[in-house]
């Protein structure tokens, strides 16, 4: 199959087909309604599930259930919503189902904005719901790497027993690129007998199988969280994955930035080499795991003289990267909140400044 | 001698941690006898509430899902419409269902879900200590209604039943109760036609149970049988309020 030009938001509906999903349960919300209007068409052609649910909490709680059967499922949403679904998300975590989120962010707090934006950062990666638990987190840069990005996630997800989700800004979600899509998956949950609430003659067992999340004993539910952490620790050793740029450079600077604002920060990296100032880029693909050692390395190279996080929010994944950097070299931020997305001159005045590089 | 009365499969052997006098345990028998008589354990998933009968899980024998406070009709629309081979219950409280759980409930039965509810209403809040609930009767006293629920304040108490039978969208919705043996014999059948409409794909359906909290009234488990009976039965009657037919 060749490339096609799709709009993000489709091929994310369409991903999730090839990747063996034919279960989607949403509720419309701004940047991201395509995906329902796309998969309440598409889904009946497959023999899939499409479901509007009546809210967001709702919709949190079909993705639980049908996850709990041993089932491939996943939804999409924006900002608000996502803070309505990460109840359902700290249970999906606890109960260690697998299933698969898409946020395509918008402008907050409250009501906020329908224009791009990377202020769910914090939500996304250190909780959002209550109680300790991690999503995987992935972060696509192009609609191509959305539908890469879903694809992963499904098998990532069971692999796991957790739920992953894809951080797209609203430009991500909303502009059309061409778009390849890879072989169908037909993989399903490979252990699932063990755990889904799939139906005892389904798996020819005669043991049944729970999915809760409630350990009144103190220890049990000890036992449980140390059990969660050793995953998220695994995942820390698997799953960390970025794209350097510019990196065999003498970079007076290192940039860390992720999704839509990284295609920024590679158009004003070439721009700068051209004038003669070689800066590098580390843009993390996931989240979390955040490449905590990868920016440190880079950072600690002879001749850097700043890392610099640039963000469409007020400053969050920046203290992703201070922890990584741990002091070797001054880390500054740069970012904006209100959908406007700085321009690569913006992004080199402020490496300039920060690096102490006068203008040529 | 032959054994003419014994436990359902779908029963387990572990005690239950209610309270004595507290109609769980017969509720809890008849939605197990119902599935064995029809055979469908092996295809059964349960999903328990919040409250008294987060429990639940353990007192059956087949598969079971723990909901989040008033989210088990989400969770069995997921299971359903995934798997619509499986055969899908709630079991829910009067606290989770009718006040944090409004919405699921009105929503999955107006949509016509394919599952069934069993709805238990005391009165109020079990596990929590005995808190007002939505279906708290006027001038009953609670631990957050000390005075008697006052109607001018909070509203009348919700008829679940009546309610959700007020939908366009067919149904089974029957009101019963397990005060006596005449009315547990009646609930059962309720719960069996709930089963077998779900098992023919036919509707929705929900099967509320009038209850006792004899702890959280402080009643013994008979006078709370009585105060059930004089106070709850003339609110809240018993009986088939519609079927798909």
């Amino acid at each position: 199959m060749g490339k096609i030009l799709m709009k993000g938001n489709e091929a994310i509906g369409e991903a999730a087909i090839r990747a063996g999903c034919l279960n989607y349960f949403a509720y419309p919300i701004t940047p991201q309604s395509e995906v329902a209007e796309y998969l309440s068409r598409r889904m009946p052609e497959v023999e899939g599930v499409f479901l509007q649910g009546e809210s967001e909490v709702a919709v949190g709680y079909m993705l639980f259930g049908a996850a709990g059967s041993g089932e491939r499922v996943f939804t999409t949403s924006s900002s608000p919503g996502i803070s309505l679904m990460s109840e359902a998300l700290s249970y999906i975590s606890s109960a260690e189902l697998p299933a698969v989120f898409v946020n395509i962010v918008r402008g907050g707090p409250g009501l906020g904005g329908i224009l791009p934006s990377q202020a769910d950062y914090f939500q996304a990666t250190k909780g959002g719901g209550h109680g300790d638990y991690r999503l995987l987190v992935m972060a696509p840069a192009s609609v191509q790497e959305a539908v890469d990005m879903v694809m992963m996630a499904f098998p990532l997800a069971e692999k796991y027993r957790n739920p992953v989700m894809i951080l797209g800004d609203g430009l991500i979600g909303q502009m059309m690129e061409p778009v390849e899509f890879s072989d169908h998956l037909k993989s399903e949950p490979s252990n699932k007998d063990s755990w889904a609430t799939n139906g005892m003659d389904t798996r020819n067992s005669k043991e049944r199988n729970l999915v809760k999340s409630l350990f009144l004993d103190a220890q049990l539910l000890e036992e449980h969280n140390l059990a969660l952490k050793a995953k998220y620790d695994r995942m820390k050793q698997e799953e960390i994955r970025y794209e350097p740029y510019n990196i065999d450079s003498d970079y007076r600077a290192l940039i860390v930035s992720y999704g839509t604002m990284s295609r920024v920060c590679k158009t004003a990296i070439d721009n700068m080499k051209t004038e003669g100032l070689e800066v590098a880029m580390i843009r993390p693909q996931t989240l979390f795991p955040f490449p905590i050692n990868p920016i440190r390395e880079a950072a600690s190279k002879e001749g850097c003289e700043a890392v610099i996080s640039f963000e469409l929010s007020m400053g969050q994944m920046v203290e992703d990267v201070e922890r990584s950097v741990q002091g070797k070299c001054p880390v500054y931020w740069h970012g904006k909140a209100g959908g406007e997305i700085p321009t690569p001159e913006e992004v080199i005045e402020k490496v300039r400044l920060f690096a102490q590089v006068s203008h040529p | 001698m032959a054994k003419t009365y014994k436990k359902p499969e779908a029963l387990s052997d572990q005690h239950t941690h209610y309270c004595p006098g507290c109609t769980h345990g017969i509720i809890h028998r008849l939605v197990a006898e119902v599935i064995d008589e029809l055979g469908i354990r092996g295809r059964t998933v349960g999903i328990a509430p919040v409250g008294c009968a987060v429990l639940a899980y353990n007192y059956f024998t087949f598969d079971f899902q723990e909901a989040a406070h008033g989210r088990a009709p989400a969770m069995a629309t997921g299971i359903k419409r995934v798997r619509p081979d499986l055969i899908v219950f709630t079991y829910q409280g009067d606290g989770d269902l009718a006040s944090i759980g409004m919405g699921e409930i009105i929503h999955a039965a107006n949509r016509g879900e394919k599952f069934t509810t069993i709805f238990v209403n005391n009165t109020v809040y079990g596990m929590t200590g005995g808190q007002m609930a939505p279906t708290t009767l006027p001038g009953q006293r609670t631990t957050t209604s000390p005075a008697g629920r006052n109607v001018e304040d909070v509203g009348m108490p919700f008829k679940i039943a009546e309610l959700i039978s007020g939908l366009q969208t067919p149904a089974y919705i029957s009101r019963q109760t397990v005060l006596k043996p005449k009315y547990i014999v009646r609930g059962k059948k309720a719960i069996k036609k709930a089963f077998q409409y779900q098992m023919e794909g036919r509707c929705f359906s929900l099967v509320e149970f009038v209850s006792t909290c004899p702890t959280n009234w402080g009643m013994t488990p008979v006078e709370s049988i009585q105060w059930a009976e004089e106070n709850m039965l003339p609110y809240y009657q018993l009986g088939e309020f519609k079927t798909p037919d």
